[in-house]
């Protein structure tokens, strides 16, 4: 517990350039672009396999692909050979882990709609894209929120551990404390990390609660 | 009037699911399509709406083809019912009902009004209008089924097995509450199903189709019971198919006797000597009270301290011969009791009547 | 800049030794997790079933775990398990298995039918043996798909302890990364890689023999 009153009991480590407060935003701000981007790529993916049935060999690869890819191996490999000049080159990791839990649950959220209920949506003579905005994303959004919420929660995770190829964020207290050999500034960090998890994590529930409509019943997300 | 015009549906790996077919399903009537599964009948079905294009032939819809209107326009048009109700699990009641409406571009009020009216005319508590569908019984889904079909007033109503997932008791209800519902409405249906009692229940006109996508025969119930085309039809129809047939009999088709029936003040005494083993013993007003059997009859009094055996009725004018003959087995007397609308007795059915009359509109066909 | 080839086997060649030395400490810290939390989660999830009420806030409590960044919980557990030890990465690892697996055992039992369960009683199997001889067999492929996740996952999670001292494979990251020399991180990548598929296959044909029965349902 001291150690904790040692890293967040002082001043210095509340302002300025290496402050809680700017690396926390770094950390969301990085994050959020992760996750956006990663979105952008799976959600529209992962709608029209769900929906057609087709390419459904690429969501299992490479849902088997992001849990046995190395997160440590993979950013030090992806930096190393774009360069350090920007902090782009470590958005490719990042996007690239983060679209897989999204990818699968959106993909299976939809595949698993019921196919009378999809029968009915088109006798009633609702159009492709009605029958996909209004039956099968609301019923599949349990899982479509919970591969986001995976999705969400490995890019914090990652983003943590990419302090160590130069990215700004929380990571860099861990990191950094670990090179002076300053435990408290690790830990801080570390807690910090936890938090920002934690925090997510309810927002994601706050989310699912607002909407998802109470009709539909809960399905276990694809790890 | 729905005109299946030879028809026929081929699949990608040669299998032929229907097979030059051709009939119509008359405008404000209910056509049944029934035969056992792999004949086509549902095939058929979502041929009219388009879920399904045909390989060769035309289906019309008032005269127009409907290959040549879009699909999901010509669905907003006709009413469909699947067998699981298909309910969308995320919307209440209320607007899983209005859906058609909210497409069709109605304003809220108007679409959540009518889907009101129509949850209480299928006989749904309104109370219901503001749950999800998995708070709802398999059979108040049904109904909820129904009633979204109808939401926009579609001249026609395309029903796919709708009441096969539900136990029997709910199923007769909801068999009920459609014709009910016909009566008033006077849809266009076509009703697929592989019962052949639901089929003779509620077909105005009944397709029997074979493997294959053949048409067997198209008839009205009581031709199809008396006149089966072919020993498909009649194996199809089963062996009870001559008490199925009594359903489509009216009442006044059977002879009634009247000297089986005495009011309850009679002596006993003049009635012991008769040829008859049962007598009906009526009440002041004419209503049946029971069963006498002549033989138990004490040698004086009145019939009212007489022990009576139970007795079944049947209406003459509303009641077919399938209620008289199930009347005739409710007494140890073997004869039923026909009444008039405010329940006085008619007159007694005996069995041997009713077998005479079965001969007489059966017309010499064998049965 | 001279031109550097992408991988120098005269490396891998040179420092074989050590790497086998990685690659064994790796097996061991995926391993253990994998096999203590199988041990542990069989016990829960039949908690889990008998007790329906448990379920949910055991599984609220392991999605709340499974969410924690592992780097955090590493540096976290340091003054527990101590710097650089096998503990510090092998005892979160155990939660993560066990977020996955609770639910699988509690599937898989769950994936018994229930004509099935309840012929067995009718036959007179004692609650222990119907659990053993008929219900536990019949959630095998539930339970190892599973365990094919925890797996996988586990044995690409523990290089992320490299970076508080103790990573297997994950040291080979380190040492490329301080050195800007690409063949150890490749070489880390692909062991790493190349493990989670052996693993992967053997649970596969683990299924294979425990239940000739049934296929694997599912690979994701």
């Amino acid at each position: 517990m001291n150690w904790l009153v040692d890293f967040f009991g002082d001043p210095a480590n509340w302002s300025g350039p290496d402050g809680i407060p700017v690396r926390l935003t770094e950390h969301l701000q990085f994050s959020t672009v992760a996750l956006l981007l990663a979105m952008l790529v799976a959600l529209p993916l992962g709608l029209w396999i769900g929906h057609t049935g087709r390419g459904a060999l690429l969501v299992v690869l490479s849902a088997n692909a992001a849990r046995a890819l190395p997160t440590l191996g993979l950013l030090v490999l992806v930096v190393l050979l774009a360069g350090l000049s920007t902090d782009l080159p470590v958005l490719i990791p990042l996007v690239a882990l983060a679209v897989p839990p999204i990818l699968v649950n959106t993909y299976e959220g939809v595949r698993g709609v019921d196919p009378d209920l999809r029968d009915a949506a088109y006798g009633m003579g609702l159009r492709g894209g009605q029958v996909l905005g209004r039956v099968l994303v609301p019923v599949a959004l349990p899982l479509i929120l919970l591969g986001l919420r995976l999705a969400a929660i490995q890019v914090v995770a990652t983003a943590t551990v990419a302090a160590f190829v130069g990215l700004g964020g929380l990571g860099r207290y861990v990191v950094d404390g670990f090179a002076t050999n300053d435990y408290p500034r690790t830990l801080g960090g570390a807690v910090l990390v936890a938090l920002l998890a934690l925090l997510v994590q309810l927002v994601f529930v706050l989310i699912q609660r607002l909407l998802v409509s109470p009709g539909v019943r809960r399905r276990n997300a694809v790890r | 009037m729905i005109t299946f015009d030879e028809v026929t549906k081929r699949y990608a790996d040669g299998t032929v699911a229907v097979d030059r077919l051709t009939l119509e399903a008359p405008t404000g009537e209910i056509t049944v399509f029934v035969g056992p599964s792999g004949c086509g009948k549902t095939t058929s079905l979502r041929m009219i709406n388009r879920m399904i294009d045909p390989s060769e032939g035309r289906v019309l819809l008032d005269g127009v083809d409907v290959t040549t209107i879009d699909p999901p326009t010509l669905r907003r048009g006709i009413g469909y019912v699947i067998q699981q109700a298909g309910l969308f699990p995320h919307r209440k009641i209320v607007d899983n009902v209005a859906t058609v409406p909210y497409l069709l571009g109605w304003d809220k009020k108007k679409a959540r009004d009518r889907a009101m009216e129509l949850l209480e005319r299928v006989g749904l508590d309104l109370k219901l209008a503001g749950r999800y569908p998995f708070q709802l019984s398999g059979g108040q889904q049904q109904r909820v089924g129904v009633a979204r079909a109808l939401a926009a007033d579609p001249p026609v109503l395309l029903m796919d097995e709708p009441f096969s997932a539900v136990d029997p008791v709910v199923r007769t209800s909801l068999q009920e509450e459609l014709l009910r519902l016909q009566a008033e409405l006077n849809k266009t249906i076509v009703f697929v199903t592989h019962d052949i009692d639901e089929a003779v229940k509620l077909g105005d006109r009944v397709a029997v189709l074979r493997v294959g996508g053949h048409l067997a025969q198209l008839d009205d119930p009581a031709t199809l019971l008396s006149r089966p085309a072919d020993d498909f039809v009649r194996e199809f129809l089963g062996r009870d198919r001559g008490i199925r047939r009594l359903s489509f009999v009216s009442g006044h088709e059977v002879g009634l006797r009247a000297d089986l029936t005495v009011p309850v003040s009679t002596e006993t005494a003049g009635l012991r000597d008769t040829a008859e083993p049962w007598l009906a013993v009526l009440d002041e007003d004419g209503r049946p009270l029971g069963w006498a059997r002549t033989d138990d009859l004490p040698a004086s009094g009145t019939l009212a301290g007489v022990p009576l055996a139970p007795y079944g009725t049947f209406d003459r004018g509303r009641d077919s011969l399938r209620a008289a003959l199930d009347a005739t087995l409710l007494s140890p007397s073997g004869c039923a009791i026909a009444v008039d609308d405010a329940g006085r007795a008619e007159g007694v059915v005996t069995r041997e009547a009713l077998s005479e009359a079965l001969d007489r509109v059966a017309g010499g066909a064998h049965a | 800049m001279r031109e550097e080839p992408l991988v120098r086997w005269d490396w891998i060649g040179r420092n074989w030794p050590s790497i086998q030395s990685l690659l064994e400490d790796h097996v061991v810290m995926s391993l253990v997790p994998i096999v203590v939390g199988l041990l542990v989660a069989l016990p829960l999830g039949l908690a889990c079933v008998r007790w329906r009420g448990i379920y949910q806030p055991t599984m609220s409590l392991m999605n709340v775990t499974y969410s924690l960044p592992s780097l955090a919980v590493f540096v976290m557990l340091i003054p527990v398990t101590g710097l650089a030890t096998r503990a510090t990465v092998i005892v979160p690892l155990v939660f993560y298995s066990l977020a996955v697996l609770i639910p699988a055992v509690v599937d898989g039992l769950g994936s018994v039918p229930d004509h099935v369960r309840q012929s067995a009683v009718a036959m007179g199997f004692t609650p222990l043996r119907r659990l053993l001889l008929v219900e536990l067999p019949i959630a095998v492929p539930v339970v190892l798909a599973g365990l094919r996740v925890a797996a996988v996952s586990s044995i690409s999670l523990v290089s992320v302890g490299a970076l508080v001292g103790r990573g297997g494979l994950g040291y080979l990251f380190i040492d490329g990364w301080q050195r800007q020399f690409y063949t150890p991180i490749i070489v880390g990548v692909v062991l790493v890689v190349l493990l989670a598929a052996i693993a992967d296959a053997l649970l596969v044909l683990a299924q294979r023999l425990l239940t000739p029965w049934s296929r694997a349902r599912g690979t994701a």
